[in-house]
């Protein structure tokens, strides 16, 4: 019987079908799920690992150790990562090896669109990618036997429409692979010049049997309508253009999208006068058919930017209008906001009440951006936060003047390094670290400070403060606050980036929507006092309204966290 | 058939679970299925959109302006937000609830008054309703949800025992009565409403 499982959800059961063992990824919307499903399947030992770089060494290492391995993570995770993705193809792999990248086009949770296709050319892997949930399953599992046949990792790219979609899928049983006999071979696996030269050779050699292979692969398929119009198109995008030309049109999709064929273009793009080349973000089938001498339809018309859908394709490349109405008001915009009680939300007021700048990072507490709070000045990438303030206090000086501000997970995904380069080469700028105990937006996933591992076992609680200590910071500049109380809050950050010497202040409340985490009654209004002065709705709180020139509080949504009581002066809250 | 469902709403209120539904009353009619949600907390207290396709075979994941037969909103400016989805002659059912975006909040902007009004006199079928309300009174005002797909059990298209098995497969068993309380209150008001 079918069962209606999400893309990531299906790509986990494909891993637990195809033998996997180990399962090491960092959480990444859209990526995260594969890993939390594989976690359910106790015959696979599944782990956060503290960045994608680990994530991907742990799973080299396994599959070379004799098990089949995976590692996943979002597109930017395969940036941190690319160091030893560079190295896994000329080393090969033992049992197979694959690495599931979920790029975002439209960046429904990202910092950039980048289109990881360039990444499996760039260091000469094979990628496959799934159209749907049934195909997320089977082309994982395929990808284990391209993986064995040719010696080398492959990659798995997904997008956020394939990862968080439902569709029906078929589940099969499990085969067991024997963890392979362990045979040093230093030639192969130790990456020096001379060793090195020689598995350039073997890639190479292995890229085109790969390219022989693409000519014939089923992932490569023809669904010949006849007519004048042939589309090439792969992943998500051929779902778009089935909708938009159903049987209008003849396709040849692509699920190997590296290397790509040429005889099976060549002789698809003889039968048909008009081809048009459907691919979000980068042109990378579109060049490709380019050298082959082709005429192709494609970014002359189609965007490079945001993702495609049926209604685009439909007017760009057919000329049919969508037929809609709309209301004549002007509707507002709907951001997403920190939640009640978020305990980020102390921490941002306060840095814009001190006219601080601040130097930001990636998770929830990028939100402390947007208005009313508007406190960040810059988000770059995980971990930058304390690196680019630490370049910024070199050239400008003025470390009175900002602070970087940094989640936990972020903190021990690549903050680690940064703070080293800032105690190593005599910076002295703040670093706050706001530890709500769990890796929050991408949807509570645990990390090395929570004491807690994936698959629910103990894990030694690493403490902050003494990393912080062992990295050199001065003990005396390292503070722990509630961010909750704000008085504390204001004087511990006014002493600490005061202070000549790098220091750290770890802003340490639980995120609000842990289940552990207690409510409080709702905050009540006492109209008497009240004055509507509206200095609680500095705080940027969605429950807090004003009518009738009284405060409001929605206690649907409060949680009582009494952040807006210590903004009234009147006592009316 | 082939119907396009939306289900719209602000982050945290839950839309998934009536997509949940949905999705297998569509498996449970022998039909083509793709369920197109919004993952990851990144979302919370911001405009939020389910696609749910149902047909003979499904490709796209989501549904474009004017192709909605049914939108299913928790609040109504998301319905408004999202009208333009709307089919020529479908139906939107939604909550009367109202949510201040941020922008209202802190005075950027204003919540636009009769919005209701305002897309009835476009002459779309609007069934709008107090859907926590409803589902109170059967309950538990978590099964407002499911009294949103009551409302528009007509329009789904599903037959009402396989909608009523999808609620009994997707709710935890201690909260069923509850929600079939508030499926079958808000289908005998939407056929109320139509006579």
């Amino acid at each position: 019987m079918k069962k209606l499982l999400l893309g990531n959800e299906s790509v986990a059961r494909g891993l637990w079908e195809a033998g996997v063992r180990f399962v090491s990824s960092y959480p990444g919307t859209p990526s995260t799920e594969i890993t939390e499903f594989a976690a359910t399947y106790p015959e696979m030992y599944s782990e956060w690992a503290p960045n994608e770089k680990v994530a991907l060494e742990a799973a080299l290492g396994a599959a070379v150790g004799g098990g089949r391995s995976f590692c996943g993570m979002k597109h930017v995770g395969l940036n941190v990562a690319a160091d030893p993705l560079f190295v896994a193809g000329p080393t090969g792999v033992g049992r197979g090896m694959v690495i599931g990248v979920a790029d975002d086009p439209g960046m429904h949770s990202s910092q950039n669109e980048q289109d990881s296709r360039h990444y499996a050319v760039a260091a000469k892997l094979p990628m496959v990618e799934p159209a749907n949930a049934a195909e997320c399953k089977e082309y994982t599992k395929i990808a284990y036997d391209i993986s064995e046949r040719f010696d080398t990792p492959v990659l798995l790219r997904l997008t956020t429409r394939v990862s968080h979609s439902r569709s029906p899928v078929e589940e099969g049983e499990r085969v067991e692979y024997d963890i392979l006999p362990y045979e040093k071979d230093p030639g192969k696996h130790v990456m020096m010049p001379a060793n090195a030269k020689k598995r350039h050779i073997v890639v190479e050699e292995h890229l085109r049997q790969l390219a022989e292979y693409a000519e014939v692969t089923p992932l490569n398929t023809v669904e010949e309508n006849g007519g004048e119009v042939g589309i090439i198109t792969a992943g998500n995008c051929w779902n778009y253009a089935k909708e938009a030309f159903g049987k209008g049109a003849s396709y040849l999709k692509l699920g190997l999208l590296n290397p790509l064929p040429k005889k099976l273009i060549l002789d698809f793009a003889a039968k048909h006068a008009r081809l048009i080349v459907v691919e979000e973000l980068d042109p990378v089938i579109e060049n490709h058919c380019k050298t082959l001498g082709l005429t192709v339809t494609g970014k002359d018309v189609l965007p490079l930017c945001d993702e495609y859908s049926e209604e685009l394709l439909k007017s760009r490349l057919l000329g049919i209008e969508p037929d809609f109405c709309e209301v004549g008001a002007a509707i507002p915009g709907r951001p997403p906001v920190l939640c009640p009680g978020c305990p980020h939300r102390g921490v941002f007021y306060t840095l814009q009440k001190l006219k601080l700048r601040v130097s930001g990072d990636i998770g929830c507490y990028t939100l402390g951006a947007v208005p009313p709070l508007s406190a960040i000045d810059s988000v770059y990438c995980m971990g930058a936060s304390i690196s680019s303030l630490h370049g910024a206090a070199k050239v400008r000086g003025e470390e009175d003047k900002y602070v970087a501000v940094i989640g936990d997970s972020t903190f021990m995904h690549s903050g680690l390094t940064g703070l080293v380069n800032v105690v190593y080469n005599g910076g002295k700028t703040t670093t706050l670290i706001l530890d709500n105990s769990i890796t929050g937006m991408t949807g509570h996933q645990d990390n090395p400070l929570t004491g807690r591992t994936l698959m629910g076992a103990p894990a030694p609680n690493l403490s902050l403060e003494a990393i912080c200590a062992s990295l050199g910071i001065p003990e005396d500049h390292i503070r722990a606050v509630d961010p909750n109380d704000l008085e504390a809050l204001e004087r511990v950050i006014r002493e600490e980036v005061a202070a000549p010497c790098p220091s750290v202040v770890i802003c340490r409340r639980p995120c609000a929507l842990l289940k552990s985490v207690k409510k409080n009654p709702p905050i009540q209004v006492n109209a008497d006092k009240c004055v509507g002065c509206k200095s609680c709705m500095r705080i940027g709180c969605p429950c807090i309204s004003v009518a009738d020139k009284k405060a409001r509080i929605d206690e649907s949504m409060c949680v009582g966290c009494g952040l807006c009581s210590q903004m009234c002066r009147f006592g009316a809250l | 058939m082939s119907k396009n469902i939306m289900i719209v709403g602000v982050g945290g209120q839950g839309t998934l679970l009536a997509s949940k539904i949905l999705g297998k009353a569509a498996m449970d009619s022998g039909m083509d299925v793709k369920v197109s949600e919004v993952h990851g907390m990144s979302q919370r207290g911001g405009s939020v959109v389910t696609y749910v396709r149902v047909g003979d075979e499904v490709y796209s994941p989501v549904i474009g302006r004017g192709d909605a037969d049914v939108i299913l909103s928790f609040e109504v400016l998301e319905a408004a937000r999202w009208l333009p989805n709307l089919k020529n002659g479908g139906t939107l059912v939604t909550s009367t609830q109202q949510i201040n975006p941020m922008p209202v909040i802190t005075g950027a902007a204003e919540y636009p008054e009769g919005l209701v009004d305002d897309m009835k006199a476009l002459g779309v079928d609007v069934r709008a309703f107090d859907a926590p309300a409803i589902a109170a009174e059967a309950g538990s005002v978590r099964a407002a949800n499911v009294a949103l797909i009551g409302m528009a059990a007509d329009a789904l298209g599903f037959d009402h025992d396989i909608l009523r098995g999808a609620v009994a497969a997707c709710v935890p068993a201690k909260a069923l009565e509850v929600n079939l309380k508030a499926f079958d209150t808000a289908v005998t008001l939407a056929e109320k409403a139509k006579n």
